[in-house]
């Protein structure tokens, strides 16, 4: 087992008091798993990729706990998480297009980058070319400044970069939303490949698009207002759904297993629910076709058939 | 980078004629014929005065040749370095006045321009990051950059100088003795020097402080600075990129306030009574002496577009994104 | 150079980054709630109201003229004469209160004309673009790399200033560039929003997509600008005031000060001839920029302290 999320709770801070954006998370990763988290925007998947890596100054953990092969992840301090940072746990941010320093060529970048690692830049120039040679670029972009490269060789720079140390654990935060379609799926593509070559060990790919990591991702897990809904194999979540909510994700895309572009979930009606007082029992009662008395009641995220659980008291019925 | 010193130039370029027009224009066309007026009171108080003024202003300004070659011979003249001769100081000609002080001017203006930007920068850049220098230099800062030049000017005077009479008050240098190459005089050189290069530092350092101390936070929020902290990389690499990045817009700025450095040299000098050009605009003004005025004008317009255009250069050399060509004009 | 260079604008002070997203409906209530909360935002305006009352009040309390010699010469601040007399034995109060009167004349009009002009140039150069654009342009460069106190000292040597209002708008027809270029930056990433083409498809005038589409977008970003313009205007008037260029039957702070020095108020070391009327330009200037800090924290929620 890599990564073992328990009882996950962080809050952003806001003036008017704490938006429960993760509340009570837990779930595991296999080691070789790619993982995908989907949901609406403002569910909580982002903060669930960040939580992982790095907290932004608004996020406060409140409680349970993170670990990565067996040892706990301090993601509450900021200083101690750097020892994990780049080498255990990296992150291909959902801006690549502007997460490199305009004013400093690329080689000095990641020289400077490795550096602060105390890694030597001349020793990891081999295996850094080898791997821009793999995403399609020559070696001479590390003489580069970001803005002479297109938004997709960025794109593959930062995830060369973001993996040059072969972490345990990868978080991909909305890494197709900027690119066009055949842009996505080769960018897609090369994140299983950067599997199954072992430069990194298990995935999160946080997305708002199912049919990007259906095509890609071993599990899918669906997450609804700060909560896990369901979670299963990817062919099981949209095969055979069980959590309403799921149902209705599905539902709204037109054909399974096609491609799809760029489609959004926006087709179910209503909204979720605000996390600054969320309400009692299950939260998405009020948008659910299916909702009845007991749904007062939060449900509990069981395991209903093999890695299949699911919030739902309708489900095990 | 062709294309964009070429633009560059251009406008400097269209900049100096529109400056030079002005100057033809506005005594030209002032109801009132000012120059005229000036002409006339000086043959009053200095009559050996009006022949080569008025023989400078039919040249120029003559009304009986046609406009369009009036102003050909205007820029003919000062091509020809003749801006005219001075009322205040005759017969001196404008330009050799103008000259004398020049010197002055830059060495009070060359390094508060230049410790204020760098020692803003810095004190404004440690500010970002330690909350107690933010919460005592910022404000302090803030009151700086709100001050009159000229009125910061009289504080010191008054304070340091006849409260405490650490430093003489008014001149470029002790009235006994005569400009020479000797110890004693560039002593007293530098300790008229003083109050006057205090007080510009003074001001323009608080507003380099506040731009530099806002743009490192704004730097600190950008996109690569959240990617390289969530791969682990220490604050002090961090706060480096930032703080190099942050230069530059401050060095843009530099160039959009050298108008305004050069107004309050300009005041610092006439509080100073300091000989460089403010003085000679104070003169200029009192004495109703207009080609001097005019000519420092022009001094000032030149000098500005030549530090635009270094700053310029210098901008090229700091930015890649300049440099590649992707982003050149305006 | 590149549109992050708006930062700085032209009077020291750092202008605001940036526009920041529409402000629709329930928002503005929001930056009410937020404004008011704002210790900068709140100090500011209370320290600017403070001098606006007593520029605007205390004329009235007396029938003297504010050069007229009311009292004993020289003398320090008392009862009678709360900041003392001139040499002359003029009131040094009731002189500084007037100046405070033309100091808010020559903001409001210097910097309101200096705004207008650079938004009017911003907006257009920015939403025609083009070879207006390109014209536009270079008239804003070549206004921005013009010494503007040096042109204002040519004009008004020439000229002669014999009104406050006569000034602002000398001042203000120089000092606009920075906003336009700002404005024009903004106009620009503005124009290609759905929400503008939305309203040029429904057939919307050019003028009309400005004044309700794309204004009332930077409106935060505008008035902003239009604080620091003020205190431009102010400190710029001052200077001209003291060199002894602005108008002479008025009283204003910068000729309190030109007097104070002219008169060797500093060797006979009558200080509050020449403190009060500096002190007030700092003070009315800080807060104005101490106050557009606030309302950059309210306007910009990142910079808001959590």
């Amino acid at each position: 087992m890599t990564l073992q999320v328990s009882d996950l709770r962080v809050h952003y801070r806001t003036l008017r008091g704490d938006v429960r954006a993760l509340d009570g998370v837990s779930f595991s990763v296999a080691a070789g798993e790619i993982m995908g988290v989907v949901g609406e925007s403002g569910c909580g998947k982002s903060t669930l990729g960040k939580s992982l890596i790095r907290l932004d100054n608004r996020m406060k953990h409140v409680g349970g706990t993170v670990t990565l092969d067996g040892e706990n992840l301090p993601i509450a301090d900021d200083r101690a998480m750097d020892r994990f940072r780049f080498t255990s746990v990296s992150l291909i941010p959902q801006y690549a297009m502007s997460a490199l320093n305009p004013t400093r060529r690329i080689g000095r970048l990641v020289a400077d980058l490795l550096a602060a690692h105390g890694i030597s830049y001349a020793a990891t120039l081999p295996e850094l070319t080898r791997r821009l040679a793999l995403v399609g670029l020559p070696e001479r972009v590390l003489e580069n400044y970001p803005i002479e490269l297109s938004g997709g060789m960025k794109q593959r720079v930062v995830l060369v970069l973001s993996t040059l140390r072969d972490p345990a654990l990868l978080v991909a935060d909305e890494v197709t939303s900027a690119l066009d379609v055949s842009t996505q799926r080769a960018v897609a593509e090369t994140l299983v490949e950067f599997r199954d070559r072992g430069y990194v060990r298990s995935m999160l790919v946080v997305t708002h698009d199912i049919s990007l990591v259906y095509q890609i991702a071993d599990t899918i897990m669906v997450m609804y207002a700060g909560r896990l809904a369901e979670k299963a194999p990817s062919d099981v979540v949209v095969t055979e759904p069980l959590h309403p909510y799921t149902q209705l994700l599905i539902g709204a895309l037109p054909e399974v297993g096609a491609r799809f572009g760029d489609r959004r979930l926006t087709g179910i009606p209503g909204r979720p629910p605000g996390l600054r007082n969320p309400p009692q029992g299950c939260r998405f009662r009020a948008r659910c076709p299916l909702a009845f008395d007991k749904c007062a009641e939060q449900p509990p995220f069981v395991e209903v058939a093999e890695n299949h659980q699911v919030a739902c008291w309708k489900a095990g019925s | 980078m062709r294309r964009y010193f070429g633009r560059k130039l251009a406008i400097y370029a269209l900049t100096f004629v529109v400056a030079v027009t002005l100057n033809w224009l506005i005594p030209r066309f002032m109801p009132g014929d000012p120059v005229l007026r000036m002409l006339t009171r000086t043959s009053v108080s200095n009559p050996e005065a009006i022949a080569p003024m008025r023989a400078y202003y039919e040249n120029v300004f003559g009304l009986d040749v046609p406009l369009w070659k009036q102003y050909l011979k205007y820029w003919v003249e000062l091509f020809q370095g003749n801006l005219g001769v001075s009322v205040w100081l005759f017969p001196a000609p404008v330009a050799d006045v103008i000259v004398d002080a020049v010197p002055y001017t830059l060495a009070l203006l060359l390094p508060s321009i230049l410790l204020s930007w760098w020692a803003g920068n810095k004190v404004g850049a440690l500010a970002a990051r330690r909350k107690w220098l933010d919460n005592t230099a910022l404000p302090v800062s803030y009151a700086l950059t709100a001050t009159p030049y000229m009125w910061l000017g009289i504080l010191l005077a008054w304070g340091l100088g006849i409260v405490a009479g650490l430093f003489p008050v008014a001149g470029g240098y002790s009235f006994e003795m005569r400009p020479e190459w000797s110890w004693a005089f560039v002593g007293s050189l530098a300790q008229h020097w003083f109050l006057p290069f205090l007080s510009l530092f003074l001001v323009a350092f608080g507003g380099w402080a506040i731009g530099m101390r806002n743009l490192i936070i704004y730097e600190l929020e950008a996109d690569y600075a959240n990617y390289l902290a969530a791969l682990g990389a220490p604050r002090r690499l961090i706060r480096r990129y930032a703080f190099r990045n942050a230069l530059l817009p401050q060095l843009t700025g530099l160039a959009l306030q050298l108008g305004v450095l050069v107004a309050g040299a300009l005041v610092t000098e006439i509080v100073f009574a300091y000989p460089g050009l403010g003085h000679l605009i104070l003169q200029a003004i009192q004495n109703q002496d207009f080609f001097l005025l005019q000519g420092v004008f022009l001094f000032i317009v030149i000098g500005v577009l030549a530090a635009n255009f270094l700053i310029d250069i210098v901008y090229v050399l700091v930015d890649p994104r300049t440099r590649t060509g992707m982003q050149g004009a305006t | 150079m590149t549109d992050t260079t708006e930062h700085v604008s032209a009077t020291g002070a750092p202008a605001p980054a940036e526009p920041v997203t529409p402000v629709a409906g329930p928002r503005r209530r929001d930056v009410l709630h937020f404004a008011l909360r704002n210790r900068k935002v709140v100090g500011g305006t209370v320290v600017i109201l403070a001098f606006l009352v007593l520029g605007l009040v205390a004329p009235f309390f007396t029938d003297h003229g504010p050069n007229e010699y009311v009292g004993p010469p020289s003398s320090p601040p008392s009862a009678d004469f709360w900041f003392g007399t001139t040499t002359f034995g003029q009131d040094v109060f009731l002189q500084f209160a007037n100046g405070i009167r033309s100091t808010f004349v020559v903001g409001l009009l210097g910097g309101g004309l200096a705004g207008l002009i650079g938004m009017t140039i911003g907006f257009v150069a920015g939403y025609r673009g083009g070879l207006v654009d390109e014209l536009l342009n270079m008239l804003t460069n070549i206004v921005l790399v013009l010494p503007a106190l040096a042109v204002l000292i040519i004009l008004h040597a020439y000229v002669g200033i014999t009104s406050v209002p006569m000034q602002a708008l000398f001042i203000g027809l120089f000092s606009w560039p920075w906003v336009a270029r700002a404005v024009r930056a903004q106009t620009f990433s503005l124009r290609s929003r759905e929400f503008v083409d939305l309203a040029r498809l429904s057939g919307m005038r050019p003028l009309a997509v400005i004044r309700r589409e794309i204004a009332p977008n930077m409106s935060s970003y505008l008035f902003m600008t239009f604080i620091l313009l003020f205190g431009g205007a102010v400190l710029m008037a001052a200077t001209l005031d003291f060199i002894g260029l602005g108008p002479t039957d008025v009283v204003s702070l910068g000729l309190m000060m030109n007097s104070a020095v002219h008169w060797s108020a500093l060797h006979l070391g009558l200080w509050w001839w020449f403190v009060p009327p500096g002190a007030a330009i700092t003070a009315i200037v800080g807060a104005l920029y101490v106050m557009n800090v606030g309302l950059d924290e309210v306007f910009n929620p990142k910079l808001r302290e959590m």
